[in-house]
């Protein structure tokens, strides 16, 4: 029965992800916008170099990516190499792969990112639980609200005040960048270099946790305000346990259930997440990658990023629902 | 065993426009934002009115790079446009994305919320299947793919801007609609209404309609939010409308002319407290609204 | 009092319990001066009509009384081995410790009252060792699989979680919970009104022998005077959050002395018909604007001018039942009826 729901789970993610390529093919499809020939009127504009036999230059790019041949064709060849995990090449550095950029940009985005979703899920689910609790105190109960004023705010804007405020007005962190440049020449594993990484990294982080802290604390404290309620609670109560036994094993461990499918969703977009904050720092991941790709007219690596994003959406989501019967022991592999 | 009988309070009425403030009062998040949202109106109306927002907020109205002053309180960008005009012609447009994006998204969430929910079966299969594709997809990198390929850059309009905010403005929507409609189905007003012979639509609009009020203000506003979001991130990364002077192009363009090193401090400001200001009085309303919803939230505060 | 069996040393002692409610529209006194006893051993049976306040009083002695209710007088006295204490004196830790260990409660929604995320036996062990820090975890599993054997089920159960366990077996457990400690007093609140006619037998008789066995006196909250009638010693009728009678079963069903309790047993259609209840003409009164005098008086078929001046005295028979009501003086005698309709029936 296990391994039945598991296989039904994998064939579901493939469907998923096969239908979100297919959209990501089509899209640019259906315009007639044509990247080579964006590309170097881009280049045009930016250099003033125009190649003169500019149209034999776009056929010779379109037999070489294939752009000329039949719809369905270029549909299943399309398949064929995101199959093998070949995203194609990249226009602005060209030889360079759309995967090998993207492998170059995606640790950063995840190393910091992953931080930041942690800590603003620890954070975020910690005030929503204590505002749900009755006996919390008040001014507790009353931080959800302008938390979540906050989290309407862009990560982007908050980030754009930090900068001014901190790293520039006040010089206390660097302003942007993963790393100094001046003193390293590349990424290094040496203490120096984490430390160093460290402190460039605490402003996005700020800006990302600052900005989303909110909606966790909410969907959290609206489950424990239904939660607290509930006759197992007070049952709990009447058993003569201590409060906080009480508050995590009885309260938190049933209200944090959907938070955790929240989690593991907000794991799933961790690579489109921190796009505008990123850009903003200079973070080299892969938002800035994107930023760059989209100044560029380069296509390839911007649907590259967006077929990575559907992919980790999809896994993140197919590992949810392994996992969720482990945390309630109502829901069984078997359903559905 | 006998019921007790509820205890009635006085019935004789105050109008509703006192019960309406009395209301507010209790619902500080909604009072809050909405005064809030009174302000920037008046303010952007105001100032349309006041100025000739259609040419002062455009380049080369004033001096480049002026500091507020008299003449120009909010001061000038580099362009030489004044920020004063700016900001009222820039709220009004950013609200007008918002608006129609938000519009679209409620129409067609309600139109599809209600097919799945009210008919069920292939109707709803279908509907969901397509919202649950899109979902893996994270917005702003679908609407990044849009923008950057289907629209071509140099001609984008806050049209266009409202055109692709629109495409995934509907799914909260679609999605409170049909798990409302099909609670609703259940219970018995809505057999009652069947068997007095009205048709399914009549049904739907008679009686679903009112009771989902507030749950579709809420959605409303929030597909707003998500649309001026959206909107925002696509105009900070280069893909807004390069020519009209919204919120969100404000800061691109002073970004892009690194305004904070060089001590412009004023070309970000402004526009960084109008934004903020947007989407916390909508953010404050739908709480609010919320709380009408589902009274449960508000009596744990 | 010839039908209690095995009754020996009092085990509670309750006097002039108040609890009022501060609601938006008022002050609700839904417990008005109650007093109670009860010895070791003995099954009280409480009954009334909904919102009465039998809830509230077994939630105050508990001392589990929440806001917007407060405790406001009185003192809930339990005797053990070891001295005696009063509920209503302890501080939070003193009073968390006797719960479960002195006074322990059997929850009314018992389909909701187990943890849907923790093993029956995780439960009943986190039960334990807050009481008994220092326990072992294999005597406590061993005390833990005595205490559902107890209760008819299978040691397996605590392996189990609740959503894989039928209601029954749920209110089991909770029994079984409720006795791990053995407690001198356990208060069980309807405790089988959810389940269906058959299992709330069994679980009832469950109940009485799990508290024979470890002596415990025992208060049944319920509306099935069949049911009482059965199983407890002594009634104890409630109206409007005040005592009116405390009578032993066979004295209340052959001759109940307050009219609210003689109406109470009119209604009765008869034994075999389950003895639910139907309810005595009039309205309940809202807590909120109770009558002046005695309460009972605007759906009482004896009231006198007396009545609806000045609350009735607390009397004590020389039978040692307690009744409240201005048709008997402070011995409980029959006092003289002041010309006025016919004198109280006694049932059929
Ligand atoms: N949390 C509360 N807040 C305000 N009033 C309350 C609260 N709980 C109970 N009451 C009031 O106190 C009175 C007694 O309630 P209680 O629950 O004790 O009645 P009950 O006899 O147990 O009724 P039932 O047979 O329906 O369980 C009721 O009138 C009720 O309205
Ligand atoms: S005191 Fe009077 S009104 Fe109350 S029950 Fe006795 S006779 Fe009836
Ligand atoms: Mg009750």
């Amino acid at each position: 029965m296990k391994i039945g729901y598991l296989v039904r789970r994998f064939l579901f993610l493939v469907f998923v992800v096969w239908t979100a390529a297919t959209v990501l093919f089509f899209i640019p499809r259906l315009s007639r916008v044509n990247p080579i020939r964006e590309r170097f009127a881009e280049i045009q504009r930016s250099t003033g170099y125009a190649p003169r036999d500019l149209e034999n230059i776009i056929k010779a790019f379109e037999t070489k990516f294939g752009l000329d041949k039949p719809l369905i064709e270029q549909y299943l060849d399309y398949m064929g190499s995101v199959l093998r995990g070949d995203l194609g090449v990249s226009l602005m550095r060209y030889p360079r792969t759309v995967v090998d950029l993207i492998g170059q940009a995606l640790p950063w985005t995840v190393i910091l990112l992953t931080v930041t979703t942690l800590l603003t899920f620890l954070i975020g689910t910690g005030i929503g639980a204590l505002a749900g609790w009755p006996r919390s105190p008040s001014w507790v109960k009353g931080m959800v609200t302008p938390l979540m004023v906050l989290a309407a705010v862009p990560g982007y804007l908050l980030g754009l005040l930090l900068i001014y405020f901190i790293a520039f007005r006040a010089k206390l962190l660097p302003l942007s960048g993963a790393y100094t440049t001046g003193r390293f020449l590349g990424p290094e594993l040496s203490i120096e270099f984490i430390l160093d990484v460290a402190r460039h990294a605490i402003l996005p982080a700020l800006s990302l946790i600052l900005t989303s802290v909110g909606f966790w604390a909410l969907g959290m404290r609206g489950m424990g305000v239904t939660v607290q309620g509930e006759d197992y609670v007070n049952f709990a109560e009447h058993k003569g346990l201590k409060q906080g036994r009480i508050f995590y094993w009885y309260y938190v461990r049933n209200a944090i259930l959907p938070q955790v499918t929240a989690l593991a969703l907000a794991f799933g977009s961790i690579v489109s997440a921190g796009i505008l904050v990123e850009n903003l720092y200079g973070f080299p991941g892969i938002g800035s990658l994107l930023n760059a790709a989209i100044l560029a007219n380069d296509f390839f690596v911007i649907y590259g990023i967006g077929m990575i994003t559907i992919v980790a959406v999809g896994v993140s989501m197919m590992i949810i629902d392994l996992t969720y019967p482990l945390l309630d022991p109502r829901i069984r592999y078997d359903r559905k | 065993m006998q019921l007790s009988v509820p205890i009635q309070g006085p019935s004789s009425g105050p109008s509703r426009l006192t019960l309406a403030l009395r209301y507010l009062r209790r619902n500080k998040s909604l009072l809050v934002g909405l005064g809030l949202l009174a302000f920037l109106l008046i303010f952007s109306i105001g100032g349309s009115l006041l100025i000739d927002t259609s040419t002062r907020a455009y380049p080369l109205a004033a001096p480049s790079v002026q500091p507020p002053s008299a003449e120009y309180p909010l001061g000038t960008d580099k362009d030489g446009r004044d920020l004063l005009a700016v900001m009222a012609r820039g709220i009004l447009l950013t609200g007008t994305v918002g608006i129609i994006a938000g519009s679209v998204g409620i129409v067609v969430g309600v139109v599809l919320g209600f097919l799945a929910g009210y008919y069920g079966g292939k109707v709803d299969s279908v509907i969901r299947w397509v919202t649950e594709v899109l979902i893996t997809i994270p917005p702003l990198i679908l609407q990044i793919i849009i923008a950057s390929t289907i629209v071509d850059k140099n001609k984008v309009t806050i049209f266009t801007m409202a055109g692709v905010a629109s495409i995934l403005s509907w799914m909260g929507t679609a999605r409170v609609v049909r798990s409302q409609v099909l609670t609703m189905r259940e219970r018995t007003f809505v057999s009652m209404a069947k068997l007095s012979g009205m048709s399914n639509l009549e049904i739907i609009f008679k009686e679903l309609m009112p009771n989902m009020l507030p749950y579709l203000a809420a959605s409303f506003v929030g597909a707003v939010m998500g649309a001026i979001g959206a909107t925002f991130g696509l105009e900070v990364l280069g893909l807004g409308p390069a020519r009209e002077p919204t919120i969100g192009m404000t800061i691109r363009w002073a970004q892009f002319h690194s305004a904070i090193f060089n001590q412009w401090w004023w070309w970000v400001l402004w526009p960084s407290l109008a934004l903020i200001a947007i989407f916390a009085s909508l953010s404050l309303i739908n709480r609010g609204l919320d709380e009408i919803a589902n009274p449960r939230v508000r009596r744990s505060e | 009092m010839t039908s209690l069996n095995g009754a020996g040393q009092i085990a509670l002692e309750v006097n002039n319990l108040q609890v009022t409610y501060y609601t938006d529209s008022g002050r609700v006194k839904a417990v008005d001066g109650v007093d109670l006893t009860l010895k070791a051993g003995e099954r009280l049976g409480l009954v009334g009509e909904s919102g009465c306040g039998k809830s509230t009083l077994a939630l105050a002695l508990m001392r589990m009384i929440k806001p917007p209710g407060r405790i406001e007088a009185g003192s809930a006295i339990i005797h053990t081995d070891m001295g005696s204490i009063d509920l209503l004196k302890l501080n939070e830790e003193e009073i968390r410790q006797a719960r479960l260990s002195k006074i322990s409660y059997i929850p009314q929604g018992a389909m909701n009252s187990l943890n849907p995320v923790m093993r029956v036996g995780k439960q009943m062990i986190d039960a334990m060792r807050s009481h008994i820090p220092r326990a072992s975890e294999r005597e406590l599993t061993e005390r833990a699989e005595q205490a559902l054997e107890s209760v008819e089920l299978k040691r397996s159960v605590f392996r189990m979680y609740p959503h894989e366990l039928s209601g029954g077996m749920k209110q089991r457990v909770c029994i079984a919970i409720g006795i791990l400690l053995s407690p001198k007093v356990i208060i069980a609140d309807e405790p089988t009104s959810a389940l269906d006619v058959v299992v709330q037998r069994q679980v009832m008789e469950t109940i009485c022998r799990v508290q024979e066995k470890i002596h415990a006196a025992v208060i049944l909250i319920g509306h099935d005077m069949g049911l009482m009638a059965q199983i407890t010693n002594r009634v104890a009728v409630m109206y409007a959050g005040k005592l009116v009678e405390v009578s032993t079963v066979r004295e209340m069903f052959t001759d109940p002395l307050h009219p609210y309790a003689q109406a109470l047993i009119r209604s009765l259609p008869n034994l075999d018909n389950k003895g639910i209840f139907q309810g005595i003409p009039g309205l309940a009164p809202s807590l909120l604007r109770l009558p002046s005098g005695c309460v009972f008086h605007p759906r009482c078929e004896h009231a006198m001018e007396i009545c609806k001046s000045a609350p009735p005295p607390k009397s004590v028979t020389p039978a040692g039942r307690f009744v409240s009501c201005h048709l008997y003086d402070e011995q409980g005698n029959r006092a003289h009826v002041t010309g006025h309709k016919q004198k109280p029936v006694a049932s059929p």
